[in-house]
C-alpha cells in the first residue's frame, strides 16, 4: 500500500540529511535493509493508531529540539554499586570515563568494532529482532535506529556475570541527537544484569535487541531522567528460549516525552518475561509505555506492571498487549496499568489488549486511574503525619507493586529513595 | 482536659444537622463512656474532634487543655495529644506497619519540637509494646491492617495508642467485631495506659466493654446531644432496659 504523501514527505525530510554509518559488509547490509523498512513503513505520524496518545512529531522531525542540560548535584543512581561502568557522552562511547570492557563470562565490544569484522555472531541479531518485531505492529523509529545508530554495545554473555554492566548516558550538549543500538546474546544458562541510567541527549533513541537462550537470564534495570526537557524513544526487542528469563524495570522521573516500547517474544516453553515501570511526572511530562508480549510456547509466564504518578497536567500513556498464539497452552499472562492522579488536570490514556488463540490459558488485565484515598489520608493524618508526607507515603505505596518486580533489594531501596526525593521536591 | 461546649455540627455537603448542642467535660485521668442508639451522633462526634473532612461546625467549641481543637489540622490535633481509635481501622496496602508507626511517632515528636527516635530505639519500644498486645513480628511487618482479622485491627489501634502516648484517647466502638478473648486483650491494653494524666472517651453500644474498661462517668447520647449523665450504673440500666425508658424520661 502506498504511503500517504504527507508521510512520505515527512520521512524523506528526516532521511535527507542523514548518511548510513560506515561499517563492514554484514552491518552495512543490515543497515540498508533497515533503511528500506523505514522507507516502506514511513515514520510515525499523528494519525497512526499506534501513536494516538503520543505525538511523534518531535521524534520524527529532522532537527532535535534543543534541551538545556540540567545541573544535578546528587550522586547518580547505581554509582555505589560494584559494576562495569561504560559511559556514553551525548551518545558517543567515552573510553576515558569507562571501565575496561572486560567482565568474566562476558565479551563486550563496541558496535563499530563488531560491525567492522567480516564475520560476527551479531549478524544473526542486529536489526533481525527489530525486523521481527515490526509485525503485527510497525515500529519505524526502531528501524530508523537500526539504520543509523553508529554506536552501542555488542554483548555476548557466556557465563554468569559476577557483576552488572552499567551503561551511563551523560549529556554535555543542549542539542545532542543521539542513537544507540545494543545487541545482547545470552547463551544457555548464562546470566547478566544490565543497568542503564542518565539523561543521554536532547533527543535519544535506543534499541536493545536481546536473544536469551535456553535457561539464560537477563535482568535489565533502567533509570531515565531527571532532565525534564529531553525526549526519548526506546525499544527493547527480546526473544526468549525455553526456560529463559527476561526482567526489565524502568524508573522514569521527568521528561517532556518518553516513549518506551518493549516487544517480547516467548518462543520456548516455560520462559518468563516481566516488564515493569514506575513513572512520576509533573506539568508537561508525557510518558508512554507501549508493550507487546507474544506467547508462542507452552507454559510461559508474562507480567506487565506499570504505575504512573501524575500531577499538575501530566500525561501518562499505556498501550499493552498480550498475544497468545495457537498452541501456547498454559500461558499465564498478567497485565496491570494504574495511574495515581494527584489533581484533576492530569490524564492517563490506556489501551490494554488481550488476543488469545489458545484455549487453556490464564490471562488477566486491569487498568485503573484514581486519586489518593481520602480515608487512608485521614487515617495517617489522625496519627500525626502531616498531609504532605502522608500523601507521599500513600504515593510510594501505590508505586510499591511495580518496585516489587525488581529482584535486587538494594536497587529497589535506592529507587524507592529516588522516588521519595522526587515527591518531596514536587510536593503541591 | 477535653471541653466541648454547645457543639453543633452539620454535614458539609447537605443541610443535615447531626450534633445539636453537645456539652461534655472530661477531666484528666478519667474514663467517660458514651452510649446511645444508632444514629445519635457518637461517631460523628469522634470524627469532628479528630478533624475529618466532610463536617461543618456551625456553633460551639471544643478544646483540649484550653487549645481550640477545631482550628487545628488533623495532624496538629494528634500532635496536641488527641487520639482516635477507629471503629473501622483503615487498610493501607503498600505501607508497612512499622514504617507507619515510626513515621507517625516521629512526625508527632517533630511537631512538638522533640528529637526523632532512632531506628534502634524505636524497634525496642515497638517490640515491647507489641508483645504486651500479643502481636508478633509478622504483624508488624505486614502492610497496615491488610489481611488483619477484626481483632488484629483493633489490637493494632491500641498498639498505635500505646506508641503515641496521647493524653486524650477516643475509642470509637473498639469492641465491635471482637470476640471475648480479643476484647479482654484490647481492654488490658487500654487499662495499661490508664494514667492520671490521660483521659479516655469510650464510645460503645454494650455494657460488656465497660466491664473491662471501668468508666468513671457514663453519658447517654441521643439525637445529637447528651441526654443523661450518671455513674457506671447507668450503663447497666441501658443493658437491662434499653434506651426506651431514658428517652421517654427526657422527652
Amino acid at each position: 500500500m502506498a504511503l500517504p504523501q504527507v508521510k512520505l514527505d515527512a520521512t524523506e525530510a528526516r532521511l535527507a540529511g542523514m548518511g548510513l554509518p560506515d561499517g563492514g559488509a554484514w552491518i552495512s547490509e543490515a543497515r540498508q535493509e533497515a533503511l528500506a523498512r523505514v522507507q516502506s513503513m514511513g515514520l510515525p505520524a499523528r494519525r497512526d493508531e499506534y501513536w494516538k496518545y503520543t505525538r511523534p512529531d518531535a521524534l520524527v522531525q529532522a532537527e532535535a529540539l534543543p534541551a538545556p542540560v540540567m545541573e544535578i548535584t546528587d550522586t547518580p543512581i547505581f554509582d555505589e554499586m560494584e559494576r562495569v561502568k561504560i559511559v556514553f557522552v551525548d551518545g558517543v562511547f567515552d573510553p576515558e570515563a569507562s571501565d575496561d570492557l572486560s567482565l568474566e563470562g562476558v565479551q563486550i565490544e563496541r558496535l563499530a568494532d563488531a560491525g567492522a569484522k567480516d564475520i560476527h555472531w551479531a549478524k544473526e541479531l542486529y536489526g533481525v529482532l527489530e525486523a521481527n518485531g515490526q509485525s503485527p505492529v510497525e515500529r519505524p523509529l526502531a528501524a530508523l535506529n537500526s539504520a543509523y545508530a553508529s554506536d552501542g554495545l555488542v554483548i555476548h554473555v557466556t557465563g554468569k556475570a559476577p557483576k552488572p554492566i552499567s551503561l551511563v548516558y551523560l549529556r554535555q550538549s543542549d542539542q545532542a541527537d543521539a542513537m544507540l543500538h545494543h545487541v545482547i546474546k545470552v547463551e544457555s544458562g548464562a546470566e547478566l544484569t544490565l543497568l542503564e541510567n542518565g539523561p543521554a541527549a536532547a533527543r535519544f533513541s535506543t534499541v536493545m535487541e536481546a536473544d536469551i537462550a535456553m535457561g539464560g537470564a537477563l535482568h535489565h534495570i533502567r533509570a531515565q531522567g531527571r532532565d525534564h526537557e529531553r525526549r526519548a524513544v526506546t525499544h527493547i526487542f527480546a526473544r526468549l528460549a525455553t526456560e529463559s528469563v527476561f526482567k526489565s524495570f524502568t524508573l522514569s522521573v521527568n521528561g517532556v516525552l518518553s516513549r518506551n516500547e518493549a516487544v517480547l517474544e516467548l518462543t520456548g516453553d516455560d520462559a518468563i518475561a516481566h516488564v515493569a515501570g514506575a513513572a512520576v511526572g509533573d506539568g508537561d511530562f508525557h510518558h508512554d509505555d507501549t508493550v507487546f508480549v507474544t506467547h508462542d510456547a507452552v507454559n510461559c509466564e508474562s507480567r506487565q506492571v506499570f504505575k504512573k504518578v501524575l500531577r499538575n497536567g501530566a500525561t501518562g500513556v499505556f498501550q499493552g498487549k498480550i498475544l497468545v498464539k495457537e498452541g501456547a497452552q498454559k500461558t499465564d499472562g498478567y497485565q496491570i496499568s494504574q495511574a495515581l492522579l494527584l489533581d484533576g488536570d492530569s490524564q492517563f490514556l490506556v489501551k490494554p489488549e488481550l488476543e488469545i488463540y489458545a484455549d487453556d490459558v490464564a490471562c488477566s488485565h486491569g487498568s485503573t486511574s484514581g486519586a489518593i484515598d481520602d480515608t487512608a489520608l485521614f487515617y495517617l493524618r489522625s496519627r500525626g503525619v502531616p498531609e504532605g508526607p502522608a500523601t507521599d507515603l500513600l504515593t510510594l505505596a501505590f508505586l510499591a507493586e511495580a518496585l516489587e518486580e525488581i529482584e535486587d533489594d538494594d536497587i529497589t531501596e535506592e529507587i524507592r529513595q529516588r522516588l521519595e526525593n522526587w515527591l518531596m521536591r514536587h510536593r503541591g | 482536659m477535653l471541653e466541648i461546649k454547645n457543639l453543633h455540627v452539620k454535614l458539609a455537603d447537605e443541610d443535615k444537622a447531626i450534633l445539636k448542642g453537645v456539652d461534655l467535660t472530661v477531666e484528666p485521668g478519667k474514663v467517660h463512656a458514651i452510649m446511645g442508639p444508632n444514629g445519635s451522633g457518637k461517631s460523628t462526634m469522634s470524627y469532628v474532634l479528630s478533624g475529618r473532612d466532610g463536617y461543618e461546625v456551625t456553633a460551639g467549641s471544643a478544646t483540649l487543655d484550653g487549645q481550640d481543637l477545631l482550628e487545628l489540622e488533623a495532624e496538629e490535633r494528634a500532635a496536641a495529644g488527641l487520639f482516635l481509635a477507629f471503629q473501622y481501622p483503615v487498610e493501607i496496602p503498600g505501607v508497612g506497619n512499622m514504617t507507619f508507626l515510626r513515621t507517625a511517632l516521629n512526625a508527632q515528636r517533630k511537631a512538638r519540637g522533640e528529637e526523632e527516635l532512632s531506628a534502634a530505639d524505636f524497634l525496642k519500644l515497638v517490640r515491647a509494646k507489641a508483645k504486651a498486645l500479643k502481636m508478633d513480628a509478622e504483624m508488624l511487618k505486614r502492610p497496615v491492617n491488610v489481611g488483619f482479622s477484626g481483632g488484629e485491627k483493633k489490637r493494632n489501634e491500641i498498639l498505635q495508642m500505646a506508641m503515641l502516648e496521647p493524653k486524650m484517647c477516643i475509642l470509637d466502638e473498639t469492641d465491635s467485631g471482637l470476640d471475648v478473648d480479643a476484647m479482654k486483650l484490647v481492654s488490658e491494653g487500654v487499662n495499661a495506659l490508664r494514667d492520671e494524666g490521660r483521659s479516655f472517651l469510650v464510645i460503645t453500644h454494650y455494657q460488656r466493654l465497660l466491664d473491662h474498661i471501668k468508666p468513671d462517668v457514663v453519658h447517654i447520647m441521643a439525637n445529637g446531644r447528651m441526654i443523661k449523665t450518671g455513674g457506671p450504673e447507668l450503663a447497666l440500666e441501658v443493658e437491662q432496659n434499653g434506651y426506651a425508658d431514658i428517652l421517654a424520661e427526657v422527652a
